[in-house]
């Protein structure tokens, strides 16, 4: 980590475009200037959208460590510092996000409770706040950075959900706060034990010194000083994933969300935890994450099937949707814990891939929705002959998800499944209680698929639905680009994250020769 | 034998920002009287503000002086002037957010604001003495305008009922603590807090009674104050109290009157009693474990009641209880040997994020109250955000302040002070203290539930009056300032030196 610079690095701007946005709307009045206030929103998003893909195209695949490093002095007396970096974990996480949003920001232009309920304008400004808090989260190199960036996420999406939300909005979003912040207010005590020890909180400082020897977590057992450090951070980003058994507020947020609140959740947010275990609970907490991770590859796997078999039963699209990700993220999970390169490396990945399908779905639900205003499964059916292009891209989009070849499902949990084989702490059975949820993601997701869109128009209603609008297009047709573009040629996204994985799983290699087996 | 002291000797210049303050109340008291008829009180208002401003100043510039006045009763350093500078911007705020609230409550008198200017200085004079005596003196110059300010809505007879409870509980627990500086007197011999330190040296060697009626004199001397800044068990009093006084009163008592008993706990504990261990070689201070329980159960119950509240003020008045809570963790914290300057910090830092954030959420609670004092339920919330989104957006800010979300002062204080909690060994006080804030949380965002979520026509906040609003604005300005550039807060604090000092 350099000094104190003044220079503004790249993934300064990257950070702080979505929050000038967020306060040039702030002075915008709804009154006169409605009209320009989402197109502004949708510039802001825009233009954080290029110069992450600049950040993307100027990042160097082959250094593992930090790049685009800015750092600034926050509390000097505390070892608290203004401290942001780009590493191959991040930067794919990143591009994600800015990738998103602006998709989201579109969707929202033709959604019926923005009108219904007006403030638009305070709509606008929390989903760029919550862009800007997810930027922070995956560039914070300060544990206290990234505390108040993880934090914050909660805030705008608390009232994105409980605003604009569905008839039981309030309660979801409640619960959503309540449930993240008691998983985060343990991981401050996490973080500030491992501060105050390492007498730092600047992430790279502190790995510096964990791997000097200068700072030691001793580690003896699940319950020793490192296993509960682990144990701390890792609920906090358990609950956020969300791993089962911590996953009980995810189809309420999911379904209550407006849909641009579900792509985002599901998009980015949810990522967040993945991010964490992988930045955090691995290179801190090594021999812990050696010891834990048969049980929490155990929940990962519990949590893929549970997802899978639970989702094939609801009745309501959404809740379809939001139970497949709780199926799909368990992959994610299962990868990291494998702690081997091929196996994090699909972790990441998946991640990204996740964002994308499953946002996409909830892209494609909420199109639904704003035509039959219902998220009944059983009000649909035959919609591919109303809405032909709708039907195709929802397949490309529902096979995404499914993991088939070509796509880009496929890759990351193909890589992910290779990983957890080869794994030294998984091995076989957890490859194959796996494998079976990838079956039964073809189960519920052709179900679904075969309720909505196959078979005759039974329903009077659904035989004149509008056409798909240039604006909802524009959403889905990048997303189609992308799924192919990982399915066909992933060699770009793995490259990306090649060197920093490796540096990780040598750290956890390195741990692994001084740990005592549970 | 007895020698009278001559004036250099009191070495009044060190006093002056308090004793700016003790006398100016006096005059503001004969100014109101002869000079400034009935219909026109807003000019003692604005006299009031003046001297507490010219306090203020001078505060400034004795900031960075130390020593001892008052033939040692008195001491001014860092903690004096910091502690002083929160207890003035109280005091400030407070009076912006009286103005128009007592004249439209038909209670403007003009010795309203004396009764909080004298009530200020002895809160100034409490974070500066250095004696067991000066302590109690300026206990009593804290608390008895408080009683009077808390019975100012007669004849409403909530607020009687209010100044009546205040001031029979209040000369109880002043009992507490002059029997407590009495046993503490018997154990050494002295009443001064720095003399106090060294005879402890001694009874902790010789490890005989004494040290038996130092932890009982203690104890009391806990409870004295511990009723001042309303910690479990001595919290009866608080909702019944802060419900029935009128509401600036409610605001400034809140902060005020918890931010003077603070001060006085620290520095007991921090310059006199440091070492006092049960034997000796011990790194945790004999009073640790008591402060400790103390904490988790003001945590607890502060917290937990505060869920069931239904009234703004009641509302505030439980979480005030659990804020006092993080501060007496600081204050447990300090305890342990080698963490009293920093755990001094964090209790300063609480206190100050503390006072901007309470402060302004009483202002908009004020604003949307009716002038018959009905309206503060939580229900005449419902709608805020459309009929005032301005004032909601504060609300709102101010509650996720006391929550402490992050960006906001309410953060920074719960960082310090779970950050001392850990480094002085006090792990479990500090996991109760952050499952309690989850259900803090609960509650806080139930004010921002209606004011966001609910559907409703919003009350027009009539109460928001330009006062009102400036006094918000400030409040919103410091809560903000301290969440984002907490190092101008630090910064001012790192250089406290209370427990140091002595223990050379």
């Amino acid at each position: 980590m350099p000094e104190v610079s003044s220079a503004i690095s790249l993934s300064t701007v990257v950070l702080f475009l979505p929050l000038v946005g967020m306060i040039v709307l702030l002075f915008m009045r709804e009154q006169t200037q409605g009209e320009y206030i989402k197109w502004t929103a949708l510039g802001f998003s825009l233009g954080t959208f290029a110069a992450s893909i600049l950040l993307w195209l100027s990042f160097n695949a082959a250094e593992p460590g930090m790049q685009f490093t800015q750092r600034l002095d926050w509390i000097p007396s505390a070892g608290i510092s203004f401290a942001i970096g780009v590493d191959g974990v991040s930067i794919l996480l990143i591009v994600l996000t800015a990738f998103m949003t602006p998709l989201a920001i579109i969707s929202s232009f033709r959604v019926h409770v923005l009108h219904e309920r007006g403030r638009e304008k305070l709509y606008f400004m929390f989903m760029l706040l919550l862009e800007f808090a997810m930027l922070g989260v995956f560039m914070a190199q300060d544990l206290f950075m990234f505390y108040i960036f993880w934090e914050i996420t909660l805030v705008p999406m608390y009232f994105l959900i409980g605003i604009w939300g569905s008839e039981q909005r309030i309660y979801a979003a409640v619960k959503f706060f309540l449930y993240t912040m008691a998983g985060s207010i343990l991981m401050l005590l996490a973080i500030l034990y491992v501060g105050i020890n390492a007498q730092t909180f600047v992430i790279p400082e502190i790995l510096a010194k964990l791997q000097s020897g200068a700072l030691v977590f001793p580690y003896d057992g699940l319950f020793s000083v490192q296993g509960a450090l682990f144990l701390g951070f890792f609920i906090a980003f358990a609950i956020k994933v969300p791993v089962w058994p911590f996953h009980s507020w995810l189809p309420d947020a999911h379904v209550q969300a407006p849909t641009a609140g579900s792509v985002i959740l599901a998009g980015v947010l949810l990522k967040l935890g993945t991010y964490g275990l992988v930045r955090f609970c691995l290179p801190f907490f090594p021999q812990a994450a050696i010891g834990w991770a048969p049980i929490v590859a155990t929940l990962a796997v519990i949590g893929i099937i549970y997802g899978a078999w639970v989702s094939y039963a609801q009745t309501d699209v959404k809740k379809l949707v939001a139970y497949s990700s709780v199926s799909h993220m368990g992959f994610v999970v299962l990868g990291i814990f494998a702690l081997n390169a091929q196996g994090i490396q699909g972790g990441i990945l998946q991640m990204v891939n996740h964002g994308i399908s499953t946002g996409g779905l909830f892209l494609l639900v909420g199109m639904l929705y704003e035509r039959r205003h219902t998220k009944a499964l059983n009000a649909f059916g035959g919609i591919w002959k109303v809405l032909p292009v709708f039907g195709g891209l929802s397949l490309v989009i529902t096979l995404s998800s499914m993991g088939l070849p070509g796509m880009n499902g496929f890759v990351g949990e193909f890589t992910i499944l290779l990983g957890t084989f080869g794994s030294k702490q998984l091995g076989f059975f957890f490859a194959l209680f796996a494998t079976l949820g990838v079956i039964l993601a073809a189960v519920y997701m052709l179900h679904m698929f075969q309720k909505v869109f196959m078979g005759e128009v039974v329903s009077e209603e659904n035989k004149n639905l509008e056409g798909l609008h240039w604006q909802e297009l524009a959403v889905l047709i990048p997303i189609v680009i992308v799924i192919f573009w990982i399915g066909l040629a992933p060699g770009a996204f793995f490259g990306s994250m090649d060197a920093s994985v490796n540096q990780v799983v040598q750290t956890v290699g390195a741990a692994a020769s001084t740990v005592v087996a549970p | 034998m007895f020698e009278v002291p001559s004036i250099a000797d009191l070495n009044l210049g060190l006093t002056l920002p308090a004793l700016t303050l003790a006398l100016g109340a006096c005059l503001l008291l004969l100014v109101d009287v002869v000079f400034i008829p009935h219909d026109k009180k807003i000019r003692t208002a604005w006299l009031a503000l003046m001297g507490i401003g010219a306090s203020f100043t001078i505060n400034l510039f004795t900031f960075n002086q130390s020593g001892t006045a008052f033939l040692g009763m008195f001491v001014a350093d860092k903690f004096t002037g910091v502690m002083n500078a929160i207890i003035l911007a109280t005091a400030f705020i407070s009076i912006l957010l009286s103005v128009d609230y007592i004249k439209r409550a038909g209670i403007e008198r003009g010795e309203f604001y004396a009764l909080i200017l004298f009530s200020v200085s002895g809160m100034m004079f409490m974070a500066s003495a250095n004696d067991l005596v000066a302590i109690f003196v300026s206990l009593e110059l804290l608390s008895i305008p408080l009683y009077v300010l808390a019975a100012f809505r007669v004849p409403e007879v909530k607020s009687e009922e209010s100044g009546l409870k205040y001031f029979i509980l209040g000369a109880f627990s002043s009992a507490f603590f002059v029997y407590g500086a009495a046993l503490i007197f018997g154990a050494t011999g002295t009443t001064s807090l720095p003399d106090i330190f060294t005879a402890v040296q001694s009874i902790v060697a010789d490890g005989g009674s004494s040290a038996f009626l130092l932890l009982i004199g203690t104890g009391l001397i806990l409870v004295g104050l511990g009723f001042k800044v309303a910690v479990v068990p001595f919290h009866m009093w608080t909702p019944d109290v802060y419900e029935g006084a009128p509401t600036p009163v409610t605001a400034f008592m809140s902060v005020g009157a918890k931010a003077g008993g603070f001060a006085a706990l620290l520095r007991l504990v921090l310059v006199a009693l440091p070492t006092f261990v049960i034997t000796a070689g011990d790194s945790t201070a004999a009073w640790q474990q008591v402060f400790w329980l103390v904490a988790a159960a003001t945590l607890i119950v502060g917290n937990l009641v505060a869920v069931s509240q239904t009234n703004i003020k009641r509302l505030l008045a439980y979480s005030s209880i659990a804020h006092a809570g993080y501060i007496m963790m600081a204050v447990a914290a300090a305890g342990t040997a080698g963490i009293g300057d920093a755990a001094a910090q964090a209790a300063l830092l609480y206190l100050a994020a503390y006072m901007f954030t309470n402060l302004g959420a009483f202002g908009v609670a004020q604003s949307i109250e009716k002038d018959d004092g009905s309206g503060t339920d939580l229900n005449d919330f419902i709608g805020l955000a459309k009929s005032r989104p301005g004032l909601a957006a504060m609300m709102a800010i101010f509650m996720l302040s006391l929550t402490g979300i992050p960006l906001t002062g309410g953060f920074i204080g719960k960082w310090f002070v779970f950050k001392t909690a850990i480094d002085a060994g006090l792990m479990p006080l500090a996991i109760i203290g952050v499952l309690t804030s989850v259900v803090s949380a609960f509650y806080y965002v139930r004010v921002i539930v209606n004011m966001y979520l609910r559907d409703g026509e919003g009350d027009p906040a009539a109460g928001a009056t330009r006062a009102v609003n400036l006094a918000v604005y400030i409040a919103l300005v410091g809560t903000l300032v301290i969440g984002i550039l907490p190092m101008l807060a630090t910064n001012i604090t790192d250089a406290i030196t209370l427990a140091s000092a002595v223990a050379r």
